[in-house]
């Protein structure tokens, strides 16, 4: 199995295991980093709750070297694949005592609190509180308490019911400090590159700047992992594999091995790929690598779109949005995805590219039916793309669903509509929930536009949402309540974007009453 | 702030809020789980295969691709099980695998064994299986009508109702739904069996049980029970769902073991552990209650309906106490209960925190909630009016209250006099610190201006009876040793998961030996150590195991008193132990030292001790008796905000006051409380268990179950306990705390029922069913706008 003729690879898998450099060739290309963990090295202080990145007790941290920098990320170890780690750096709970064998200031302080019960979601906690602990320690600073509650998102606890969890996370600030050495890890990440490039270029070729040369081409059992490092690589192994997974976050993925347990002989891996890695601004729109994760696109969406704020919060939890794309989103495609209505509503387009060209799309023409999409089978996705947004755009997203972190939604609404003095002159309506793809509203929109925005236009809009969608019954809501919820929604933001006396988002959105105790 | 621990402070050991003895293994993952212990040479793994029918004959399975599978060494059914396949705890109904016939979807038929689990499952689900349906009876509603249950119908009945009823000038008939409710303890269900010689077999197995663990594996494999051990360091959480479910999993490993003579771990993977094994009972209950101008109840009549699901496991007790908790803290005198278990082809629902207690109570807070709206009242003030009688003094003697108060509204409808009655004056302490009238007032005021969003509070009591309902399972033993270092070991017979047994156990001997809190170390249950123990549930882990501990160290302490009075000089009831030394006439000896001199003069230096409860009584035929040594009580005040046109709702502010008697250790009890409180709103509101037109349950795992997040805990949580030291010799004068704190979350489903209500002018009762999902709240919203409309 060999690469393009330029290309140059390395067939074992070198990475950091708690400071200590591991090179793996035996394990298969599907064996999730947490099975890895618990079964080939004894680190069983990283647990299994549920195998579906849904309950955190398997968080470990990631750390690698992005251009040079050094980040750092908590992730599940149950769908995280091992190949993976490929010239990175896993943390797990064993790591972090000290030297003198006192506990670090994230563990002492969930002693000190009563932070831990029965004790089995405990070490999943630590790593998610560890990880803020360095991202703050380092700037001398401290995390606020928006800032932990979102870095807990994806740690259940069954027992204490998080009130002394939250108090250890303040607490652990206030010990004395332990710090991490992020240079050092820095250059131990450098030197594991200079390792794998030995052994892809050979010792003559051995590239001194510290960047990546080679790409991973991993091959166990007849199983195979490609890890290419340019688009040009992809798009050809894409067209050499087109039967191949594309692997982006695994967040999804990692579900088709542990529940599904689906054969996948061939995975490319865009994780890697440094053109798909970039966020560019331009004046015409802001455009998403297919690899950016779901955090970083979240950070440059909402520069210009902080409607979304709240979606985002509320996507999946901190470690799926630290490993998951948004491309792996909008290409996977469910009904229930939150990213794309919201995308459609703003009237975003996805770039498809394969070895014979590029084609860039409305993001709502790639949903054909029920999973089923207008990609072909040597395609990949390498971009979404949002406008700028216009000067008198109005426009919300609303998520609905059983919880608030971490959940899948019942129905997820974008709307956005400009006016033209109190007329709409756009208006771009999307559901998630409500169809078997993420599908527009063309009757409630064909209604609105024109309109004076007014109670009417909203009420007779509302209506119209029965002739645009047919939803489903299921364990998320029945039918009748989505379409009610829809229409509610869409009322909601009548409300709150009607030009008399719009209500505020205070008064509109339970979530936003902080403290809200009167 | 929490109070920081460290070596230098020294602390009672006793009454003191040490931090749980596995804290420091739990953060840092040194805590070893069954999972985690090392595995042996030779270990294979099991999968269950799951029916994928809810009622049918199994017509043939076919293993062929199973077989073929990498990694496959085995595939055993029903028909490898030499013994009884069964694994019922009371009723011998639950086969351990299907045989002939499956139940319901999700029953386990076969279990594939092979060198890996990944494997093991993915044969697993290589497996032909050919099904004959059969007709399926899928809601506890259906199951009732055709009057299907797993066994005969409870019925109480105590004074007059029909006639009270009749006669009563107001009456709230209804229906009201609650549902039930996932264990999710974070480690999924897992058993690993060693074979040991002489077809012996050691059962690491997490659970709650290890006494009926090894029963079930010994009638299953037909050996004796002395042929099996079982063994417990911890569980990952338990919750009631290991209790009696746990033993299917065990039997299975231990079946696998026994044919293959090699070590077999059967871990579930998180969809199996659902879509197999029993949850917390949804009921239905349908209510018809008598009361007067001013909201007193004068006559209650109820039909429960539980959903036991396809076989009896703990159904009928938890129906018991469904029925023995209608009461709550209000005084019924003319009553009429019945609970029917309803048999259906769905998994078959099992222990939960609370155990029927919480379905119990909240439907006599719906129907006093109703009360009040039709009266136009604050419900708290007819919580008040129907409270029980307040004691005369919880601390007076049995005698002198009895005979003081008799008939005074303080028997239960079961017939135990309720002698330790606090709720007047607990409520009146959270009425204060909560600021609830005020709050009340400013909620109206701002519902009065708010269009979309609306606020809600209420306060609900709780009064929850510990005990065992069945007298004999109220018995305990420990052993505690005394090595010649001094250092203390001590074993009992109830389980560690995550409540903190273990460091009350340890506080418990310290303090009775007057030793410090490190000097003791508490080791895993095993069936091998102390024998016939009782499941450690019903709240009783440390009234029963610590008053067995006691006793075992006082044993000691009396021994070594009579040595120290020997050496020391004075008499041996004199002697003191305390600050690791005995004392006696105005000298001491180090513990250490007593110790060491103890062994030399040839004194047995370690102990067992038993306890059983007293003062117990209980007729289960006639319902009847005293089955409950003493009641735990407390109250909460939630404030909530809903949405009227999604159904959000958010959780603003909560006020808890409970009471652990003379707390042993008040943090562990402020967590038990705290986290009974967010795992019973969970219960109550986003936490929905769906199954489908097939029977198949849909919510099978986190991605669809939800239980509470980091979120879902309010910024604003004040928790507190109430002073009340125990009326009766418990434990150092402490109280049960496991269960009686979910019954707290009443008031956050009550406070989203008030926050509805006034969509309707507070005229109207809000439809509200459990759990009160977005869904359930939007259309309880428009159902009583569309009553104030009419």
């Amino acid at each position: 199995m060999q690469l393009s003729q330029k290309s140059q690879t390395v067939g074992s898998i070198h990475f950091l295991l708690n400071g200590e450099a591991v090179s793996v060739s035996d394990v298969a290309p599907t064996a999730t980093v947490l099975n890895y963990l618990r079964e080939e090295r004894a680190c069983t202080g990283t647990k299994e709750g549920c195998a579906e990145g849904d309950c955190g007790a398997c968080t470990v941290v990631l750390a690698e070297l992005d251009n040079d920098e050094l980040s750092m990320k908590s992730v599940n170890a149950c769908i995280q694949f091992v190949p993976t780690l490929h010239e990175k750096a896993v943390y797990t709970v064993e790591y972090l005592r000290q030297q003198s064998g006192e506990l670090h200031p994230s563990q002492q302080a969930m002693v000190d609190c009563h932070g831990s019960q029965c004790g089995f979601c405990t070490p999943g906690f630590i790593m998610s509180l560890w990880g803020i602990y360095n991202d703050h320690q380092v700037l001398g600073t401290k995390a606020n308490k928006e800032e932990v509650r979102s870095a807990l998102t994806g740690n259940l606890c069954r027992c204490t019911g998080y009130r002394p969890i939250l108090e250890a996370a303040e607490k652990m600030f206030e010990l004395p400090e332990v710090s991490f050495d992020h240079d050092g890890l820095k250059r131990d990440l450098q030197k594991l590159r200079a390792l794998s490039n030995e052994e892809g270029l050979g010792s003559d070729n051995i590239n001194t700047d510290g960047v990546s040369s080679t790409s991973l081409s991993y091959e166990y059992n007849n199983e195979h992992f490609f890890a290419p490092r340019t688009l040009d690589e992809l798009l050809q192994l894409k067209s050499q594999y087109p039967e191949a997974t594309v692997l982006a976050g695994g967040t999804d993925v990692g579900l088709w091995i542990n529940k599904q347990f689906r054969d996948l002989p061939t995975l490319i891996y865009i994780g890697e790929v440094a053109e798909l890695k970039q966020c560019n601004k331009t004046e015409n729109g802001l455009t998403i690598g297919a690899s950016v994760t779901l955090t970083d696109a979240y950070k440059a969406i909402s520069e210009l779109y902080p409607e979304m704020d709240q979606m985002w919060e509320r996507f999946a939890s901190q470690p799926i949005r630290n490993i998951g794309t948004l491309g792996g989103n909008v290409a996977n495609g469910s009904p229930i995805g939150d990213s794309m209505p919201a995308l459609i509503a703003v009237g975003a387009t996805v770039t498809l590219q394969s070895v014979g060209g590029l084609r860039e799309m409305p993001l709502e023409d790639l949903y054909l039916d029920y999973m089923k999409k207008d990609m072909g089978v040597d395609e990949v996705v390498v971009a979404v793309t949002l406008p700028i947004p216009a000067k008198f755009q109005r426009f919300r997203c609303y998520k609905l669903s059983k919880r608030y972190d971490s959940d899948i939604s019942a129905v997820f609404a974008a709307i956005a509509i400009e006016l033209d003095e109190n007329k709409v002159s756009h208006c771009k309506v999307a559901f998630g929930g409500m169809a078997a793809t993420p599908k527009r509203a063309s009757h409630c929109e064909q209604s609105i536009i024109g309109s004076a925005w007014n109670e009417t236009t909203a009420k007779q809009a509302m209506q119209l949402l029965k002739k645009d969608y047919q939803p489903l019954s299921d364990m998320r809501a029945s039918d009748s309540n989505r379409m009610q919820s829809a229409m509610n929604l869409l009322y909601r933001f009548y409300l709150e974007t009607r030009l008399d006396s719009p209500l505020q988002k205070e008064q509109l959105d339970v979530f936003s009453t902080a403290g809200g105790v009167v | 702030m929490p109070e920081i621990f460290s070596a230098k402070v020294t602390k009672k050991t006793a009454h003191a809020s040490h931090p749980h003895e596995s804290a420091e293994l739990h953060v840092s993952g040194e805590a070893i789980y069954t999972d985690d212990i090392p595995e042996l040479a030779g270990t294979l793994h099991a999968a269950l295969g799951l029916s994928q029918k809810a009622h049918a004959s199994i017509v043939s399975m076919d293993f062929t691709e199973v077989l073929a599978s990498s990694g496959v060494a085995a595939v055993l059914t029903a028909d490898d099980i030499l013994g009884r396949n069964d694994c019922g705890p009371i009723i011998h109904d639950d086969p351990i695998l299907a045989e002939g016939v499956v139940q319901y979807i999700g029953q386990p038929m076969f279990v594939v064994v092979a060198e890996s689990q990944l494997q093991a499952r993915r044969a697993a689900a290589k497996a032909t299986i050919s099904y004959e349906d059969l007709p399926a009876v899928l809601t506890h509603q259906e199951a009732r009508e055709r009057q299907s249950s797993v066994v005969p119908e409870l019925k109480l009945v105590r004074g007059n109702p029909a006639a009270k009823l009749a006669a009563a000038p107001h009456r709230t008939k209804g229906t009201f739904e609650v549902g039930g409710q996932e264990q999710f303890y974070l480690e999924g269900q897992i058993s690993y069996a060693i074979p040991k010689e002489n077809k012996q077999l050691l059962i690491h197995c997490s659970t709650q049980h290890p006494t009926e663990m090894q029963h079930m594996v010994a009638h299953a494999l037909n050996l004796e029970f002395n042929q099996v051990v079982v063994k417990v360091r911890r569980m990952g959480g338990g919750f009631g769902g290991k209790e009696s479910q746990s033993a299917l999993f065990a039997c299975v490993a231990s079946l696998c073991t026994y044919h293959l003579k090699r070590p077999v771990k059967l871990r579930l993977d998180r969809d199996d552990d659902f879509m197999a094994t029993g949850k917390r009972h949804c009921f239905y209950h349908e209510f018809d209650v008598g009361y007067d101008d001013n909201g007193k109840i004068l006559a209650a009549k109820i039909d429960m309906t539980s959903r036991a699901g396809f076989s009896t496991d703990l159904s009928p007790p938890v129906a018991t106490r469904a029925v023995c908790h209608f009461d709550n803290t209000y005084y019924l005198s003319d009553v009429e209960i019945g609970a029917l278990c309803a048999k259906t082809n769905t998994q078959s629902n099992t222990a939960f925190r609370g155990f029927g207690g919480p379905q119990g109570a909240i439907a006599i807070e719906y129907v006093i909630d109703n009360i009040a709206r039709d009266l136009g009242k604050d419900p708290l003030e007819v919580r008040r009016l129907n409270y029980y009688a307040a004691s005369a003094s919880s601390l007076e003697q049995d005698g002198v209250l009895s005979a003081k108060i008799s008939d005074t509204r303080d028997t239960t409808p079961y017939g135990q006099q309720v002698k330790d009655n606090v709720i007047h004056e607990l409520t009146d302490q959270l009425i204060e610190s909560s600021e609830y009238q005020q709050r009340r007032d400013a909620i109206w005021e701002f519902n009065q201006s708010s269009p979309i969003l609306k606020k809600g509070i209420a306060l609900t009591p709780v009064k929850f009876g510990i005990s065992f309902n069945v007298v004999h399972f109220n018995q305990a033993g420990a052993l505690v040793h005394i090595y010649t270092d001094g250092s203390i070991l001590v074993n009992h017979g109830g389980t560690e998961m995550g409540q903190g047994l273990n460091t009350k156990i340890a506080q418990v001997v310290a303090n009775e030996l007057g030793v410090s809190l490190s000097a003791v170390r508490a080791t895993a249950t095993d069936t091998s150590k102390v024998a016939n123990t009782s499941a450690t549930a019903a709240s009783s882990g440390a009234d029963l195991n610590g008053k067995a501990a006691e006793n075992a160290a006082r044993t000691l302490r009396l021994r070594l008193s009579e040595l120290a009075a020997q050496q020391l000089g004075g008499v041996a009831e004199a002697v003191v132990f305390s600050g690791d030394q005995a004392s006696v006439n105005g000298q001491s000896i180090a513990f250490n030292d007593l110790v060491a001199q103890a062994y030399l003069q040839r004194i047995q230096l370690w102990s067992d001790g038993f306890y059983k409860t007293p003062k117990l009584k209980w007729d289960q035929s006639a319902l009847q008796g005293s089955p409950f040594y003493y009641f735990a009580y407390g109250a909460s005040v939630s404030e909530v905000i809903i949405d009227t046109l999604t159904g959000e709702w958010k959780l603003l502010r909560a006020d808890l006051l409970h009471d652990a008697g003379n707390s042993i250790n008040p943090a562990l009890d402020k967590g038990q409380v705290e986290g009974a409180f967010i795992q019973g709103m969970g219960w109550l509101t986003c936490e929905e268990l769906c199954w489908n037109a097939e029977g198949k349950l849909t919510t099978h795992a986190p991605s669809t179950y939800k239980i509470p997040a980091v979120n879902d805990c309010p910024d604003d949580m004040r928790v507190e306990l109430f002073h009340n030291p125990n009326h009766e010799e418990t434990i150092l004068r402490s109280k049960a705390v496991g269960e009686p704190p979910l019954l707290l979350s009443f008031s956050v489903f009550f406070a989203i029922r008030d926050a509805i209500a006034s969509v309707g002018g507070y005229q109207h009762n809000p439809p509200l069913q459990a759990p009160a999902t977005p869904e359930r709240i939007l259309d309880a919203v428009m159902k009583t706008k569309a009553l104030s409309t009419e």
